[in-house]
């Protein structure tokens, strides 16, 4: 394998951002109640990683190192807001669902963390690609809990109807929606579940 | 059993079912194990008697739950009790199933023991789940609390929490309609003559906050809970299967007492606890009943005797034992009286004070060991 294909897959599994890494778990857990919304999400921070790393990784030799966090900052903000306009643009309704959430992949540490630690080192594709491959990491444990999530806690997919209303206990079935998949707690436990599996089936990331 | 023994043993024919030999001829046989290293207590009880014990103590409240479910859809004597038995059989069957097949799953895989952990949990969990729920919430339930409860932690002793309080909080707060409200505390099976259409009823408790919040409107003169005393105390009252009769669970926590497997200083400031906050409460006028109501009603006295003691997952140290269990029973009382959401604390406090049971822990063997010093300093 090539090095850039292990720059955009490597974050697929073995260096997963949210589950290996343990980063981005706030907005894994408040964007996640449904699938629409977490797929956009997913989206936007791809397109926030891949950018920001572009960027800086063409600016890499001509920031000084003691400026650089400002300038970060100034190209990932830049990048957010353009990202929220689009979203307010074009898909409103689910921006006014991911509400402040848009705004603080500013303060996701992935973001951040790619570019201190990968983009002011590589060149420009390559840092391109990881970005691409953070985003795409982080977006794919975001929908598999918004999966779980909204197919247990609302009976839906894309707000498709998966579970039949007749099963329903208020229908006269024996089904109830499970509560507390709507709440925060049980992403954070489906997170866990996530983890435990990878590990089980990677056993050189197991701690001692 | 000798003789097919070593066909279960490590490399035996069937040596990956090891566990589940184990477990089962440890249970119909008391072990020839003995201990070989370090000092132990000498004792008769290994840790399968205790938990019979456990089982034998929850037997009152058990029989008395399948009376009262009989006997509230108009069923009289022994065919209310057979009633309630076939009606919440189901019920112990499946937590038995779904918590025993995971826990020797478990056991299996890390090649553990078999813990009988479980069979007072297995017990205690339809006790504590309204008897109208349906089967599939309590076996979701029973599954979420033995693997997240228990297993992730690794297994029997290791757990922080009650598993069995786990499986209430996880079916409170996921399925809260069949959990809580006027209906689901009856039966709704129609056999052998049981009138079942349209009964309802809040529980004692749900009564006591709307009434008070009456007579603090201003809309009534005396706050009540639909139920004389008595009845409260006897259990005649709408709840969860187990819970509801105070005399049953406190013959039941006389046999733990007596046995001493359950520590009363534990209990006891459960109760003291609860009542301090009741009258600190009616002192202040948040709530107009007289303190002691709180003890008998809803699963206080329940969570108290079988719940609190959990040997586990309560303090270790005999001062953080009655640290911890003053602090349950006020809590228990605060949540009742002050959050409107939750008429029912003793499930939350519980399980709030069992996450802080290792820092009481912590605290009071360190002040142990800085008194300690400070007594060397003074002999020097």
């Amino acid at each position: 394998m090539s090095n850039n294909m292990k720059y955009l897959t490597g974050p697929f599994s073995a260096n997963n951002p949210v589950i290996v890494q343990i980063l981005g778990i706030c907005s894994a857990l408040a964007v996640t109640v449904q699938l629409k919304p977490a797929i956009v999400m997913a989206l936007s921070v791809t397109v926030v990683t891949a950018f920001s790393n572009l960027v800086m990784s063409l600016l890499r030799n001509g920031v000084p190192a003691r400026i650089r966090i400002i300038v970060q900052l100034v190209v990932i903000a830049a990048l957010v807001i353009l990202v929220d306009q689009v979203l307010k643009a074009y898909v409103y309704e689910i921006s006014k669902q991911l509400s402040v959430y848009v705004g603080l992949i500013i303060t996701n540490c992935i973001v951040m963390g790619r570019v201190e630690a990968f983009a002011l080192g590589n060149k420009p594709w390559a840092s391109f690609l990881d970005g691409i491959g953070n985003g795409l990491g982080y977006g794919m444990i975001l929908v598999i809990v918004a999966f779980f999530r909204e197919l247990f806690g609302s009976g839906s997919l894309l707000g498709f109807r998966i579970i039949p209303e007749s099963w329903y206990m208020t229908e006269g079935g024996f089904y109830s929606n499970c509560g507390l998949m709507l709440f925060p707690p049980m992403a954070l436990i489906i997170v866990g579940c996530i983890i435990w599996v990878h590990r089980s089936r990677n056993k050189d990331l197991q701690e001692k | 059993m000798d003789k097919i023994k070593p066909t279960f043993s490590k490399g035996g024919k069937l040596g990956f079912l090891e566990s589940t030999f184990d477990a089962f001829e440890t249970f119909l046989f008391v072990p020839n194990t003995t201990t070989v290293k370090g000092a132990h207590i000498r004792d008769c009880n290994d840790m399968k008697r205790t938990m019979i014990m456990v089982v034998l103590a929850l037997m009152p409240a058990f029989l008395f739950g399948c009376w009262w479910t009989g006997a509230q859809v108009g069923l009289e004597g022994f065919r209310a009790f057979f009633y309630g038995l076939v009606r919440v059989l189901p019920m112990v069957c499946v937590s038995y199933i779904v918590g025993l097949a995971i826990e020797f799953y478990f056991a299996q895989v890390r090649g553990h023991e078999v813990n009988e952990g479980f069979l007072v949990t297995g017990l205690l969990i339809p006790m504590i789940f309204p008897v109208s729920t349906p089967l599939w919430m309590v076996g979701l339930s029973t599954a979420f609390a033995v693997i997240f409860g228990k297993e992730v932690f690794g297994g029997t002793g290791m757990n922080v929490f009650n598993p069995a309080l786990l499986a209430r909080a996880f079916a409170f707060f996921a399925y809260t309609p069949s959990m809580s409200g006027e209906a689901v505390w009856y039966s709704n099976w129609t056999m052998m003559g049981a009138q079942v259409d349209g009964i309802t009823g809040a529980t004692a408790l749900e009564r006591l906050a709307s009434s008070n919040a009456d007579v603090l409107a201003g809309k009534i003169d005396v706050a009540s809970m639909g139920y004389s005393p008595l009845d409260a105390f006897l259990g005649m009252i709408p709840g969860s299967f187990g819970e509801t009769s105070t005399l049953a669970i406190l013959i039941g926590g006389a046999i733990l007492l007596f046995t001493g497997i359950a520590s009363w200083r534990t209990m006891v400031s459960v109760f003291v606890g609860g009542l301090a906050m009741g009258y600190l409460f009616q002192a202040l006028g948040v709530t107009t009943y007289p303190a002691w109501w709180h003890l008998i009603v809803g699963g206080f006295a329940f969570g108290a005797v079988f719940m609190a003691t959990d040997p586990v997952t309560s303090a270790q140290t005999n001062k953080g034992k009655y640290i911890v269990g003053l602090m349950t029973g006020a809590l228990a009382v605060l949540i009742r009286v002050v959050n409107p959401a939750y008429p029912e604390g003793m499930m939350l406090s519980i399980l709030f004070m069992n996450a802080l049971a290792p820092l009481v822990d912590y605290f009071v063997v360190e002040a142990n060991i800085s008194r300690r010093k400070k007594r060397v300093k003074l002999a020097k």
